[in-house]
């Protein structure tokens, strides 16, 4: 216990920070056509907040999170953290891909410390990637190399490989989906205890209801391509939340039937 | 894709009576052991046991040098246990070292003393041997000639195959302009551009050090470009959203991931540069292994050619393990490379 709180103390706790989404749209060119995925969506998140984005499969929700990251920019509309337009990929926004996409040729720990070696700072700074890896417990398979992990154990080092840059947003792209039922539950915990401790913004993608609603502050659900904004619910219970909460079952009966889902319900 | 190696084998009749004293009880006779022992023996013997019908003047050490062999295998392979890894190592060797006896002894017989095989193409191992008492100082001078022009040439055209290929790989603007000219050039074989070097380089060596620099340079290149093109693009996200510069894209990520292809290239880049070597020392460098074949073949002396030969598969056997030996080191984090 002691070394865990060490751990956080090391990744000195960051506010979150806070997120407008303005009027976004954005298309892609596929052959000559041009292939609208985003319309006219506007999103505010509060410092701290966990949103969830829901919605069909290919609506385009990936894609706002990668404006989100800066890795491009919109057609139209614009995007701000804490009121600074995003321009660019920056390490106060991190990712974490559906797949961990670990480096297989560094350890763990470089893996981990890849963030802060780009930054080049990771000479004064070694301690955080200590830190970061013993805060997923990992602290033994510093030394592993990635195909030497399970798939559990590979999300939680890209987990940590994004936590050690301190990030104000967490961008989460379907960071589970990958992973096995029970796993997916332990780390559902684990991420909701991470978010509580650390108090960063996330925003998380996902194809499951539950998950959302065990998850987040608030859940968004998305129409089909090109997504738009369908309903804006909030999910006003304490954490840690129970699986089985009567008024969640409530929520998710209703966000089944949006995403048209009610026939089987 | 399994490759096997001599090593791999599993020795058969390893075990032998053990004895029942604690120190014999560590003596284990081995059939394997014994028959390599008994292999070599015949070896020697078959040298001593008819007259040769040539004049060979190291026969008789030969035959003495065989039958120190064949007594140091049976004692090695009885005491394995006490030798370590070296001891294992010969004990799983042992089915090899009796087919080595076995043809040695077959070659011996057809060639020194029933004349099966003509003479003077199929020379004895005596002459071979000969050839490396009375002749070592020339063929040294010509390992030591191929070594120089070979690392030389090879490291050129390694280092610039690296750069080259990075840039394509990396740059639309370098990929437009080179590309077009490593498709003309690339697969033209190296040995084709001989007569021109010869005579616009300044000397027969730079014009060799360039052929084998180009030799290997091209698979190189191929291979380097195709390793940085096919790094997958989820990396260069992560890198992205974690701070990374184009410089670190290019040297913390598409190096060490298209270092797998690199080594591909290096490994053909060797093959083709050894034919260039070769041909280059034949017909224009006055030193060197090629040249000492050459020159041989010139004065009928077979046993010499034989002789560098074997130098020649020694050495270029030993580059590519160590080179596999390096990749091995750098690229520990693959599942299942090859062995050599």
């Amino acid at each position: 216990m002691v070394a865990l709180a060490l751990a956080e103390q090391a990744l000195s706790i960051a506010a979150g920070a806070s997120l407008e989404i303005d009027g976004v749209s954005h298309a892609f060119d596929i052959d000559g056509k041009v292939l609208p995925v985003l319309d006219d969506v506007s999103i505010k998140v509060a410092p701290g907040e966990f949103v969830a984005l829901l919605g069909p499969s290919g609506c385009g929700k990936s894609t706002l999170l990668r404006l989100v990251a800066g890795l491009e920019p919109p057609r139209a509309g614009s995007l701000r953290e804490d009121g600074v337009p995003i321009t660019g990929p920056n390490p106060s926004r991190v990712v974490v891909f559906q797949d961990p996409t670990l480096f297989p040729w560094r350890h763990v720990w470089n893996n981990v410390a890849l963030g802060l070696e780009a930054q080049g700072i990771l000479k004064s700074q070694r301690h955080r990637v200590d830190a970061a890896i013993e805060l997923v417990g990992l602290s033994t398979f510093r030394n592993a190399f990635p195909h030497q992990l399970s798939g559990g154990m590979a999300q939680r080092v890209a987990l940590a490989r994004a936590l050690v840059n301190d990030p104000k947003i967490l961008v989460l792209d379907e960071p589970l989906g990958k992973l096995d039922s029970l796993t997916r539950i332990t780390m559902q915990a684990e991420l909701v205890s991470l978010w509580q401790r650390s108090g960063f913004t996330a925003l998380l993608v996902t194809h499951d209801v539950e998950e959302a609603l065990f998850l987040a502050n608030r859940v968004i659900v998305f129409s089909d391509r090109p997504a738009k904004i369908k309903a804006d619910i909030v999910v006003d219970r304490p954490y840690p939340r129970h699986r089985g909460d009567a008024h969640l079952a409530e929520l998710r009966r209703h966000i089944l039937g949006l995403l048209g889902l009610d026939a089987t319900w | 894709m399994p490759t096997y190696s001599a090593s791999d084998a599993v020795p058969f009749g390893a075990v032998g009576p053990a004895g029942e004293l604690g120190l014999f009880r560590q003596l284990h006779v081995s059939a394997s052991g014994l028959a390599a022992g008994l292999a070599w023996l015949a070896f020697g013997m078959s040298c001593l046991w008819w007259p040769d019908i040539g004049d060979w003047p190291r026969t008789e050490g030969v035959a003495i040098t065989a039958f120190i062999i064949a007594a140091g295998i049976v004692l090695a392979t009885t005491t394995a246990k006490w030798l370590g890894r070296a001891g294992a190592g010969l004990q799983q060797r042992a089915p090899w070292l009796l087919a080595l006896g076995l043809f040695l002894t077959l070659w011996e017989v057809a060639t020194a003393k029933f004349g099966w095989l003509p003479l003077p193409f199929f020379p004895p191992p005596q002459s071979i041997v000969e050839v490396y008492t009375d002749d070592l100082p020339k063929l040294l001078d010509s390992v030591l000639a191929s070594v120089k022009l070979q690392l030389g040439g090879y490291f050129i055209g390694a280092a610039a195959g690296f750069l080259t290929g990075v840039s394509i790989g990396w740059s639309r603007g370098v990929g437009y302009w080179v590309h077009p000219v490593l498709r003309f050039i690339g697969p033209l074989p190296a040995t084709a551009w001989l007569p021109i070097a010869f005579f616009t380089f300044p000397s027969s060596w730079s014009a060799s050090t360039f052929l084998i620099a180009l030799a290997t340079g091209f698979p190189v290149t191929v291979l380097t470009w195709s390793g940085v093109a096919s790094v997958s693009s989820a990396y260069y996200d992560v890198a992205r959203t974690l701070g990374a510069k184009p410089s670190f894209l290019v040297l913390k990520v598409a190096i060490p991931a298209a270092l797998p292809h690199v080594f591909v290239g290096l490994f053909m880049g060797l093959g083709s540069s050894f034919a260039v070597l070769v041909v280059a020392e034949m017909i224009g460098v006055k030193a060197g292994l090629g040249w000492y074949l050459q020159w041989a073949q010139g004065w009928a002396a077979y046993a010499n050619m034989y002789a560098a030969l074997i130098v020649m598969s020694l050495l270029c056997s030993g580059a590519i393990t160590l080179l596999f030996k390096v990749r091995d080191h750098l690229l520990v984090w693959q599942k299942g490379v090859v062995k050599w």
